[in-house]
């Protein structure tokens, strides 16, 4: 998030596209209901009826994976009126001239045969996003998990710097984070091409002083991602893997194809808390501590590192995560002597300089800091890009609409799209074994409009026969008009309804690498009993 | 009796609540919301009032397992890294560190997020880690 959670509250504006707050983020939810009551208007932009749309001043339905022709639309629209912050876009951005002459070419006629949003509408949510500062923009995995997900990023980006939102309290881009500590592990540099703090491993100043800093040479050619990983494993590249805290066979984004690549692995362990469905094929599995049972920092969506406390002791022989990884490095002939969470902590915050450098654990206290916080005086900093961007100049990015991979076809003639209901979480592991959550929703489900359910003649709870080009499974009909007629939503909590049976794994963005959870194409059957 | 309240954060979504944990005679009994905390100044939703049920779940991995004939046998922890660290040894030397791959966590802390990392690259020798961000 470039802004913080509590400054939502005092947007003039929200436009809410491709997260189902309320279910997902229910807290971050809060704050967009109390800025309502103070006043702020609302748009929501979703394939499905959601919540929040109920409260919106514009609640738009557009199509599956349409998002980069309705951001361009409504662009379009925004500067047909000269609703821009046209001095801001002058001393503060480049490449203005990029984005005018592609937005030129998305008028509300064709934006809406593309979107299926009305013109109307395009024209209420563009007056209202730009009319109304300062705007905040909130997204999450419906703008990400797309083919097109950098794209997409780029054009919410692209509409918030061409209203000058960004850079000011109350306004920016924010993209919410799906697990605790997703900021986190990527700032710790959990990823193939970058140490900590984003400093690339192909840089040579970077590179020597983590060499220098590990007393070891260290590879400065960018790793695989997971997305590369699984062709590696099945072509033999990739023999072991070690997988930390992770469920990667149910949110992987194909059943069959990842099952294949793990048999054909040498070794495989997974550290977990559960038996996972990972952790069940692996040759070794190490017991983890959980979040109760250890010290340590989450980061979370809105850049904020806090402190964790260890409440109670790990069950049976259980260890933390790393207590695990110094005891297996130490006998892997490199020793990691550490005695507490605080010296791994200190050591990453002097080799981060320009986020963490600045945090201790006494600094930290209850409340967390946010990064980027450079020195011991700084006092963190709830929103990015204030008076000028880090990079220098804001780009604007001139961005053309792409179809999704898939599109509904004679034989799978359903949109499918996927996500979380408000009681599970994630792969189901931590939230399907406790009591009070897993009563509200024991089983997976399809939802399913009234519209097709009628034509399938099916009623609520039949089993239906979900397939697409990958695979088929079965779930019990949800008949509900919060998806649109020709949609299909499936929750991706239940192991024994596994989600990614369907989606595509070869579909993905060809930069982010992150696969296209939402959108395939299926085809519907009722099973006979 | 002993009772304790310690704080915390959330461990499910990215929101990232503030809670305190109660704990009574060192078992972990209840969850509630911080009212200080700037994030969630005292609510919660109701995975965070839930967030020490799978803490206390009897599901939890409480021993090393080992797979031998397809089966899991529980071991001791240095037989467990013993056996790990032979393996990833051997497969580093076979066929080189760029055929080891490691999934770090967005559920784990920081500070071990950055020590899988270290671990990948000066342990292991290669940049192949990555995590679970895009799924």
């Amino acid at each position: 998030m470039t802004n913080s959670i509590t400054e939502i509250e005092d947007a003039g504006c929200i436009f809410v596209i491709g997260s189902n707050t309320t279910a997902c983020h229910p807290l971050i939810a809060r704050r967009i209901y109390r800025a309502k009551e103070k006043g702020a208007k609302l748009i929501v932009a979703d394939p499905r009826n959601i919540q929040l749309s109920r409260f919106a001043d514009v609640a738009v339905n557009h199509r599956l994976g349409s998002d980069v022709a309705l951001l361009n639309g409504m662009m379009h629209i925004i500067i047909r009126n000269a609703w821009h912050a046209r001095d801001y876009i002058a001393d503060r951005t480049e490449r203005f001239e990029d984005l005018q002459s592609v937005v030129a070419a998305y008028p509300p006629d064709k934006v809406s045969a593309i979107t299926g949003v009305s013109a109307e509408n395009l024209e209420r949510m563009a007056k209202l996003y730009a009319t109304n500062p300062p705007a905040a923009l909130i997204y999450a995995m419906g703008i990400t998990q797309h083919t097109t997900g950098v794209d997409n990023v780029k054009s919410c980006c692209n509409l918030a710097m061409l209203c000058g939102n960004v850079g000011i309290a109350s306004g920016g881009v924010n993209p919410l984070r799906g697990q605790n500590n997703v900021q986190g592990a990527c700032d710790m540099g959990g990823l193939p091409n970058v140490f900590t703090g984003y400093q690339p491993v192909s840089d040579p100043d970077v590179n020597k002083k983590f060499s220098r800093a590990w007393r070891k040479n260290l590879s400065d050619k960018p790793g695989m991602t997971i997305t590369d990983m699984v062709p590696a494993m099945l072509d033999g590249r990739l023999k072991a893997l070690y997988v930390i805290g992770e469920n990667p066979k149910l949110s992987d984004p194909d059943w069959n194809h990842f099952n294949h690549a793990l048999k054909n692995l040498e070794f495989l362990v997974v550290q977990e808390i559960f038996l996972s469905e990972t952790a069940q094929v692996a040759d070794v599995v190490l017991p983890a501590a959980s979040a109760a049972e250890k010290d340590g920092t989450f980061t979370n969506s809105e850049r904020r590192c806090m402190r964790i406390h260890k409440a109670v002791e790990p069950v049976g022989k259980a260890l933390a995560d790393w207590q695990i990884i110094s005891k297996l490095s130490t006998v892997m002939g490199y020793p990691m002597e550490y005695n507490s969470p605080e010296e791994i902590f200190d050591e990453m915050a002097a080799l981060t300089p320009k986020s963490y450098a600045g945090m201790t654990y006494e600094r930290l206290g209850l409340n967390g800091l946010q990064w980027p916080c450079p020195d011991r005086e700084h006092p963190g900093t709830p929103y990015l890009h204030k008076n000028q961007f880090i990079q220098g100049k804001g780009k604007f990015h001139g961005i053309e609409y792409k179809d999704p991979a898939e599109l509904p076809t004679d034989e799978y003639p359903y949109f499918l799209t996927t996500g979380r209901m408000f009681a599970h979480y994630h792969t189901g592991t931590m939230t399907r074994i406790s009591p009070h959550l897993d009563i509200e929703q024991r089983t997976g489900y399809v939802s399913i409009h009234p519209e097709d359910a009628d034509k399938l003649a099916v009623k609520n709870g039949d089993p239906l026969i979900l397939s697409s080009r990958r695979g088929e499974m079965e779930a019990p009909a949800r008949v509900t008009p919060s998806v649109t007629p020709g949609t299909l939503f499936l929750p991706i909590h239940f192991g024994e309804n596994p989600t990614n049976v369907l989606t595509n794994a070869e579909a993905f963005d060809p930069l982010a690498k992150i696969p296209e959870f939402k959108v395939s194409a299926v085809n519907i059957k009722k099973l006979r009993a | 009796m002993e009772c304790k309240f310690v704080p915390s954060v959330c461990s499910y979504c990215g929101t990232g609540c503030g809670v305190i944990f109660q704990v009574l005679d060192g078992k972990l009994v209840g969850t509630l919301p911080m009212k200080t905390h700037p994030v969630n100044e005292g609510k919660l939703c109701i995975k965070g009032w839930n967030l020490h049920e799978y803490v206390n779940s009897f599901l939890r991995l409480k021993y090393p397992l080992v797979k031998t004939f397809g089966r899991f046998i529980k071991v001791r922890w240095d037989e467990a890294l013993q056996i790990t660290a032979d393996r990833f040894k051997e497969i580093i030397e076979t066929h080189g560190p760029d055929s080891v791959g490691v999934l770090v966590s967005a559920k784990i802390t920081n500070e071990e997020n950055y020590l899988a990392q270290k671990f990948t690259r000066a342990v292991i020798g290669t940049n192949n880690v990555d995590h679970c961000a895009r799924l």
